[in-house]
């Protein structure tokens, strides 16, 4: 009933972590830490669902292959119907794997976070932001409509930036967050533009469709734009090189958080996305050179930087850039002996680094250090926890028979070859996992092995909550080797063929007699175990060549950061210079220029000889035409603004009544009132700003506006005048005409039109209506600081004494 | 303009404008008016009444806080779209019912609530712009 063969189930899956996420307040209030295992239930489930892909699914359509037999199964609901956009969801091998990583580490997440932050005042709001993290990253994953994926990627951006920035009331906690919302939803937009150009290449939304038509992509003149875009979005999320910066940063949350985010999930987001888009995308030129050189550059630099670390946590985010790196490279070759490699160091890297950050985190929790050098001899007082961080550790360091051995012997066995390329590959691996074996051993012996040392609390072992994942986990890597010809045949092949787009099977062997892929671990190993050992003096030499360089993309997107928040500065100041006198000759000199421009351009000013002569007007429409004029130069020669004021009234006056005498009652009726209350409202105003009694405008400025103001009296009346002059496409009046009385009852078709033909329209100008005058409303309320700083704009230093005159 | 005749006469002009907005309201579907030019109308009367009387008395008279009317008004116009939703029809869609009350003929529709509301909001937000201003000039 929960399992495959039920569509609702797999929405309810797809649903749970929210679910929970909302509960997760409400529960930690009545059961404190042990929510947890209340609030597990929901990968729990998720995990349950996921594994029922795969046996056979006996469905309503017939009885379907399982996942880990080739099975494919598309979730489709529409969503934007007629934008062809649907919430629909594939379970294919990769997605797969993705969604039991994610749910089952999320699962022992979950309960560690129970056991790491026990006490802690908003353990359920942090239980709340990993659930819906989960959530986010379980439906990227699945995601087969373009549209869909890109609003789960934004949403892991929003919900790893709440939980990096957890510890908000520290501002490194809060300057990680933001940077990695900055890096991780920066680049989400490259990826959303690369995914529109895609759907604009292939005419689908759905990236199952659009891998069918993967030739038609590379060949299109887009193609090297989506793949720039796409590998921007990859990179980012990925903490590629030179984006590495922002995960080890991220480091400043909590330790679940890093475990969960930095292991299977967030970051593998766009190894994920580069592994999904290698069969529409991949195999070209362009992307086995692009892949390979950053994945390299940021394995080595990764693996560089790890060494140079003494946190025990940052030690690991290193080496987690390092693992990205290596993803991206193996997958970049488009090579399915290469990319058997990447498949098991998927699984085998999401296995033991959430082990091992889970091991950092309780290291940190119960001894209240976690710097390496402070660290050594926990193994008796922690025997669990240790004996968890060596399996872990011997996976990471690829030895038998552990899952990260068959890793690193199958990406050996597909790069070893004696071409250019692959030797620089290869090189790159080797000195690579070489490094991160030294970490890695660096991060799971040091503080266990050795001599006993003094640590911030005295150590002893953690509750059940924090080793029961590690442990498992742990246990996992070593079965998952043990089992290898299972884990081929049931895990590896079907991812492998997502990646590839193409069934294909695998045999995974432990042993399969010495080879050269034997050979280059070795070599592995016996260079780690060297680095191992002169641990120290290799940390100092690369302390002193990063001090030597100085400079960092960190540093980097410090400058970048106060060059934007500079440069808008100087845009604002520019063209927000607070003078009001400016701002309206500004926009009427551009109204001016938006009329004579196209009437200019396109020939369009109306012949004078269209224009109505005078003798053709009446009496009583000359008479009202002149009081409009009498108006107008009564506001040019008044003496003071009040004066200019009431006159204005007059010319509003003339153009009521010319509405009045062409048949416009409504529109006469409504100009009345506006230039009463205008009149009425602009004198209230005037009285209470003590201006200067008289336009104390230069005469080139007096010269200035008139031109302007005729420019745009001359432009308005051409404009008008060539509109009139155009047959009139009356078929929208005479159904308003015709309509009005039988269908809105009303023979008022300005009101009918008003409040019912286009009601919508009316309700949103109405909210502008109130909305405004909220805001006018505050702004006269406003009391100015008596301390305010002198301005020297001249508008503000009118108004200001006026407004300490009237408190 | 404090003069005597003009405090003497403002609260019948005031009277006489606010009944003479409710008419230009309630025939605007048929003739020239309706909400907005009978929420301006309204507006002004305050506004006149503010100046001969004092905005204290304007207050006073009208109970609410102008912005609360405009709301108000905002809220009815908003909520006279729902009943539509009922009739399986899109939002504010017009309908319309026919009753005879003590043997008069009445129009009662959706729109007759929606107009109501946009007069209210315009009533509302100018009559408490100009009420503002004129309060401060008395301080």
């Amino acid at each position: 009933m929960f399992g495959p063969e039920n569509p609702t189930a797999f929405y309810l899956a797809l649903l749970a972590p929210f679910i929970a996420a909302a509960l997760a307040p409400l529960l930690h209030r009545f059961l404190g830490h042990r929510a947890a295992w209340v609030l597990a239930l929901a990968p729990a489930f998720i995990v349950f669902h996921f594994l029922g892909y795969m046996a056979p699914v006996d469905a309503i359509e017939g009885v379907l292959p399982a996942v880990t037999d080739g099975g494919r199964f598309l979730f489709t609901l529409p969503w934007v119907p007629t934008l062809g956009v649907g919430a629909d969801f594939l379970v294919d091998g990769l997605s797969h794997t993705f969604a039991l990583l994610i749910s089952g580490i999320g699962f022992f997440i979950v309960l560690y976070a129970g056991g790491y932050l026990k006490g802690h005042e908003h353990l359920g709001r942090f239980f709340s932001f990993i659930l819906m993290f989960m959530g986010a990253m379980l439906g990227l994953v699945l995601a087969d409509d373009i549209i869909t994926l890109f609003v789960y990627w934004e949403l892991t951006s929003i919900t790893s930036f709440l939980l990096i920035g957890f510890n908000h009331s520290a501002e490194r906690s809060r300057r990680a967050a933001i940077q990695a919302l900055i890096v991780t939803g920066g680049g989400g937009l490259l990826l959303l533009a690369g995914l529109i150009l895609m759907a604009i290449t292939t005419g689908t939304l759905s990236l199952s469709e659009m891998q069918a038509v993967a030739p038609a992509i590379k060949a299109s003149a887009l193609y090297v734009p989506i793949l720039l875009l796409v590998l921007g979005g990859a990179f980012t999320k990925s903490a590629q090189f030179p984006f590495h910066f922002w995960l080890p940063n991220a480091m400043e949350a909590p330790t679940p958080v890093s475990a969960y985010l930095h292991s299977a999930t967030m970051v593998k987001a766009g190894v994920y996305l580069v592994m999904r888009l290698n069969p529409t995308l991949g195999d070209t030129v362009l992307w086995s050179t692009i892949l390979p050189v950053f994945g390299c550059v940021t394995l080595l630099a990764g693996a560089i930087l790890a060494l140079r670390q003494t946190d025990l946590k940052l030690m690991l985010a290193y080496t987690t850039v390092a693992s990205l790196g290596l993803l991206v490279a193996l997958t970049g070759t488009s090579n399915e002996d290469i990319i058997k490699g990447a498949s098991l160091y998927l699984v085998a890297h999401a296995l033991f680094k959430a082990a091992l950050f889970m091991v950092a985190g309780t290291i940190d929790h119960e001894a209240g250090t976690r710097d390496l050098t402070l660290l050594g001899g926990l193994r008796k007082a922690m025997p669990i926890t240790a004996g968890a961080a060596l399996l872990a550790a011997l996976s990471m360091g690829g030895l038998p028979p552990f899952i990260g051995f068959l890793a690193k012997e199958y990406m050996y066995k597909g790069t070893a070859y004696p071409d250019l390329q692959s030797i620089l590959l290869t090189t790159s691996l080797v000195l690579g996992n070489a490094m991160m074996f030294a970490a890695g051993f660096a991060v799971a012996l040091r503080p266990f092995f050795g001599e006993k040392k003094e640590t911030p609390k005295s150590a002893h072992e953690g509750p059940l909550m924090l080793w029961a994942g590690p442990v498992t986990l742990a246990a996992l890597s070593l079965i998952g080797g043990l089992l290898a010809g299972p884990t081929g045949d049931v895990v590896i092949a079907p991812l492998l063929s997502a990646i590839i787009g193409e069934d294909t099977s695998v045999s995974i062997h432990l042993w399969e007699g010495f080879n050269i892929a034997v050979l280059l671990s070795l070599v592995t190993i016996a260079l780690g175990t060297s680095i191992y050992l002169m641990l120290d003096r290799v940390r100092a030499a690369i302390a002193g060549l990063l001090d030597f360089i100085g400079w960092g993309p960190d540093r980097g997107f410090d400058q970048f950061i106060s060059a934007l928040v500079a440069g808008s500065d100087a845009i604002t100041r520019r063209i927000q210079f607070g003078r009001m006198e400016g701002y309206i000759t500004i926009t009427f000199a551009l109204v001016a220029v938006a009329l004579w421009v196209p009437l200019t351009v396109f020939g369009e000013w109306p012949d004078l000889s269209d224009i109505p002569s005078i003798s053709d007007a009446t009496f009583y429409e000359l008479a009202v035409v002149c009081l409009a004029i009498v108006g107008i130069m009564a506001v040019l020669l008044a003496k003071n603004r009040l004066t200019a004021i009431v006159s204005l009234g007059i010319q509003g006056f003339a153009v009521a009544l010319i509405f009045m005498l062409f048949g416009a009652p409504d529109l006469s009726f409504t100009q009345f009132m506006v230039e009463t209350l205008s009149v009425v409202i602009l004198a209230l105003v005037l009285t209470r700003l003590a201006l200067y009694k008289r336009d104390h405008r230069s005469f080139w400025q007096s010269m200035t506006d008139g031109v302007i103001a005729i420019a745009c009296g001359i432009g308005f009346t051409g404009l008008m005048l060539t509109v009139l002059g155009r047959p009139f496409d009356s078929r929208l009046s005479e159904f308003f005409t015709e309509h009005a009385v039988p269908i809105a009852h009303g023979r008022n078709i300005v009101n009918v039109i008003i409040v019912d033909y286009r009601g919508l329209d009316t309700l949103g100008e109405i909210g502008v209506v109130v909305i405004a005058g909220l805001a006018i409303l505050a702004l006269v309320r406003l009391k100015p600081k008596r301390s305010a700083p002198p301005t020297s704009s001249p508008a503000q230093a009118e108004v200001a004494p006026v407004k300490e005159a009237a408190e | 303009m404090n003069t005597v005749i003009f405090r003497a006469l403002a609260p019948y002009i005031t009277t006489l404008m606010m009944v003479f907005s409710v008419f230009v309201l309630l025939r605007g579907h048929n003739e020239p008016g309706g909400g907005f030019i009978g929420g301006l109308i309204a507006a002004s009367a305050l506004a006149i009444y503010g100046i001969s009387n004092g905005v204290p008395a304007v207050r006073r008279a009208i109970w609410a806080h102008p912005i609360h009317i405009a709301g108000a008004g905002l809220f009815i116009s908003g909520i006279s779209g729902l009943p539509s939703i009922f009739a399986n029809v899109p939002y504010l869609t017009g309908l319309w019912t026919f009753p005879t009350i003590l043997g008069v003929d009445m129009y009662i529709s959706t729109i007759l609530f929606f107009d109501i509301g946009v007069y209210m909001v315009v009533l509302g937000t100018i009559g408490g712009i100009a009420l503002t201003l004129e309060e401060r000039t008395d301080g």
